[in-house]
C-alpha cells in the first residue's frame, strides 16, 4: 500500500438489535451479558421446527412516523433507524452532496414485503398492491431510502453476499474514500427476515438451531452443545469519512477503518471449507491492506454463528492468518445472526470494544469444543490494552463469500 | 346504503392522515390534492386503493387523474 494513501476514520455509529433500540442500549445489554432471542407467537411458528428468534428490542414503526414507515420495508425502517442515529452520532456532517455516498446492504432483502404483496396480488388483485411494493421489496432499498433521506450524490450501492453483505459494504464505502469518489459515506447492513418461510427455508438446510426450550441459550458459539445458528434483525450502520475531512470538521474519532480483505471459498454453496483457506486469505489480505502484523490484533469479532460446521473452522484459521493471542468473542451468542445485518452491528461492537478496550463475552460457551486454540472471552468481559492496537470483524456467506474489516484504534 | 357527504369526508380524511400524516382535520373539500395539501401521484394511488377498500368504490387510472379536488373524490364516490 502506498504510504500517503487516503486514510478513512469512522465518527458515527447507529444501531438497532434485539438487545436495543440503539447504540448505547445495545452495548449496555452486551456488556451484561443479555439474550435477546425469545420464544415468538407469529401464526406461523407451529408449521416451523423452530420457534423462537432475535426480534428487534424496539420495533421500528414505534420509532418513524407511521406515513413514512408504511412505505418501507422492515429492512429499511431498520436502515433507516440505525443510519439517522450514527448521523446525528456524527454530528450530521456538512458535506457535499456529491462526496455523500451510501452503501447500505441486505442478503435478503424485502422478502417480508414480497410474501405479503404476493399474498395481496393472489387475493385480490393488481390494483390492490401498493404503488411502493417495488421499491419496498427491491434489495437496494434500504440503500435508497438511506440515500434519500441524506441527500447523498456520490453513488449509492448495496453489496450483496448473504451474510457477508453488512462487511463488504463497509469495505465498499472505504474504497469509495480511498479512491477519491466521495468524502463521507454511511455505510452498514441491515436484515428483517424473521418470517415463516425463511424460518423453514433454514430449517430445510438443517442451519438452525432447534433449541425451543431454551431460546436464550440457543446460540451457543463454539459449545459442543450448539445445534445451529439463531436468526436475529435489526440494523448496524456507520459514518465513514476521509481523516482530512474529519479532522478538517473537528469531528469526534471512533476509529480507522483501516483495511479490508475479501475471498471466495469456492468449495461448496453453503458448507465452509474444511482448511478455512479462504477464511485465512481473506484475513491476510485485510491484515495487508490496513499495514499490520497479526500481533497488532488485540481482538477478534468472530462471525461464530453457533452452526456445527463453521464455529470451530474459523477459530483455526484466526490462529493461522493472525495468531492465538487476540481475543475472541461472539457477541451472535446474545443478538442471534442478523444475516446481512451481521457485519453491520458487529461492526459497531468492535469500534466500541475498541473505543471503550473491553471485550463482551460470549454467553452460552460453558464447554467448548475440541480444536479451540484461540482465547475465547468467556464468564466476564476482558480489558483490552492501552495504546496503538487493532481489532478484527470477519463476516461469512452463503455462497462461500468471506469478508474482514480491519479497525484500528484512534 | 349510501354514505353520507360528511361520512365520506372523514373516512377519506382518515385515510389520508394514514397514508400522509396530514391531520384529518385539514382534509376538507375545497382543498386541491396537488396545490393545498402536497400529495403526489403515488400517493393518490395509495388513497384510491385505500377508498376503493373503505367505500367498496373503483376508481379507475383515467378517472383518478380528473379528481383534484377533495370535492371531487367526494362526488366521485357518492354517485
Amino acid at each position: 500500500m502506498s504510504a500517503n494513501r487516503v486514510r478513512v476514520v469512522v465518527t458515527g455509529l447507529g444501531a438497532t438489535t434485539p438487545v436495543g433500540g440503539d447504540v448505547t442500549s445495545t452495548w449496555s445489554a452486551l456488556l451484561a451479558g443479555q439474550s435477546g432471542v425469545n420464544s415468538i407467537t407469529e401464526d406461523w411458528v407451529d408449521t416451523v421446527p423452530v420457534k423462537f428468534a432475535g426480534t428487534a428490542a424496539v420495533d421500528p414503526t414505534e420509532v418513524l412516523p407511521r406515513p413514512e414507515a408504511r412505505r418501507l420495508d422492515r429492512s429499511e425502517q431498520f436502515a433507516l433507524v440505525a443510519a439517522r442515529e450514527a448521523w446525528q452520532d456524527a454530528g450530521a456532517p456538512g458535506v457535499a452532496p456529491e462526496r455523500l455516498g451510501v452503501v447500505v446492504s441486505s442478503g435478503i432483502g424485502g422478502i417480508n414485503t414480497t410474501l405479503s404483496a404476493y399474498d395481496t396480488y393472489k387475493e385480490r388483485g393488481w390494483n390492490r398492491l401498493s404503488p411502493f411494493t417495488v421499491p419496498m421489496l427491491m434489495p437496494n432499498g434500504p440503500a435508497a431510502w438511506v440515500g434519500l433521506d441524506l441527500g447523498a450524490q456520490a453513488g449509492v450501492h448495496a453489496t450483496v453476499s448473504a451474510c457477508a453483505s453488512g462487511a463488504e459494504a463497509i469495505g465498499y464505502a472505504m474504497d469509495m474514500i480511498r479512491s477519491g469518489r466521495a468524502d463521507v459515506v454511511v455505510a452498514g447492513g441491515t436484515e428483517a427476515a424473521i418470517h415463516g418461510l425463511n424460518v423453514a427455508a433454514f430449517a430445510a438446510a438443517r442451519a438452525m438451531s432447534t433449541r425451543n426450550d431454551d431460546p436464550a441459550g440457543a446460540s451457543r458459539p463454539w459449545d459442543r452443545e450448539r445445534d445451529g445458528f439463531v436468526l436475529g434483525e435489526g440494523a448496524g450502520i456507520i459514518v465513514l469519512e476521509s481523516e482530512e475531512h474529519a479532522r478538517a470538521r473537528g469531528a469526534r474519532i471512533y476509529a480507522y477503518a483501516a483495511g479490508v480483505g475479501y475471498s471466495a471459498d469456492s468449495h461448496h454453496i453453503t458448507q465452509p471449507e474444511p482448511e478455512g483457506r479462504g477464511v485465512i486469505m481473506a484475513m491476510t489480505q485485510a491484515l495487508n491492506d490496513a499495514d499490520i502484523a497479526g500481533l497488532d490484533v488485540k481482538h477478534v469479532n468472530a462471525h461464530a454463528t453457533s452452526t456445527p460446521a463453521g464455529d470451530v473452522v474459523e477459530v483455526q484459521a484466526i490462529a493461522k492468518a493472525i495468531g492465538t493471542h487476540p481475543l475472541v468473542t461472539s457477541t451472535k451468542s446474545m443478538t442471534g445472526h442478523l444475516l446481512g445485518g451481521a457485519g453491520g452491528i458487529e461492526s459497531v461492537f468492535t469500534i466500541k470494544a475498541l473505543q471503550e478496550r473491553i471485550v463482551p463475552a460470549t454467553i452460552n460457551l460453558s464447554d467448548p469444543d475440541d480444536g479451540i486454540e484461540v482465547e475465547i472471552v468467556r464468564g466476564a468481559n476482558r480489558e483490552l490494552p492501552a495504546g496503538d492496537i487493532a481489532a478484527v470483524n470477519n463476516s461469512f456467506g452463503f455462497g462461500g463469500h468471506n469478508a474482514t474489516v480491519v479497525f484500528k484504534g484512534a | 346504503m349510501a354514505a353520507t357527504e360528511q361520512e365520506i369526508l372523514e373516512g377519506l380524511g382518515k385515510i389520508i392522515n394514514e397514508i400522509t400524516g396530514i391531520p384529518a382535520s385539514e382534509v376538507t373539500p375545497e382543498k386541491s390534492f396537488v396545490d393545498d395539501l402536497d400529495i403526489d401521484s403515488l400517493s393518490m394511488v395509495e388513497i384510491a386503493v385505500a377508498a376503493q377498500d373503505e367505500f367498496g368504490v373503483e376508481i379507475p387510472d383515467d378517472q383518478l387523474k380528473n379528481l383534484k379536488t377533495v370535492k371531487d373524490v367526494l362526488t366521485f364516490i357518492q354517485n
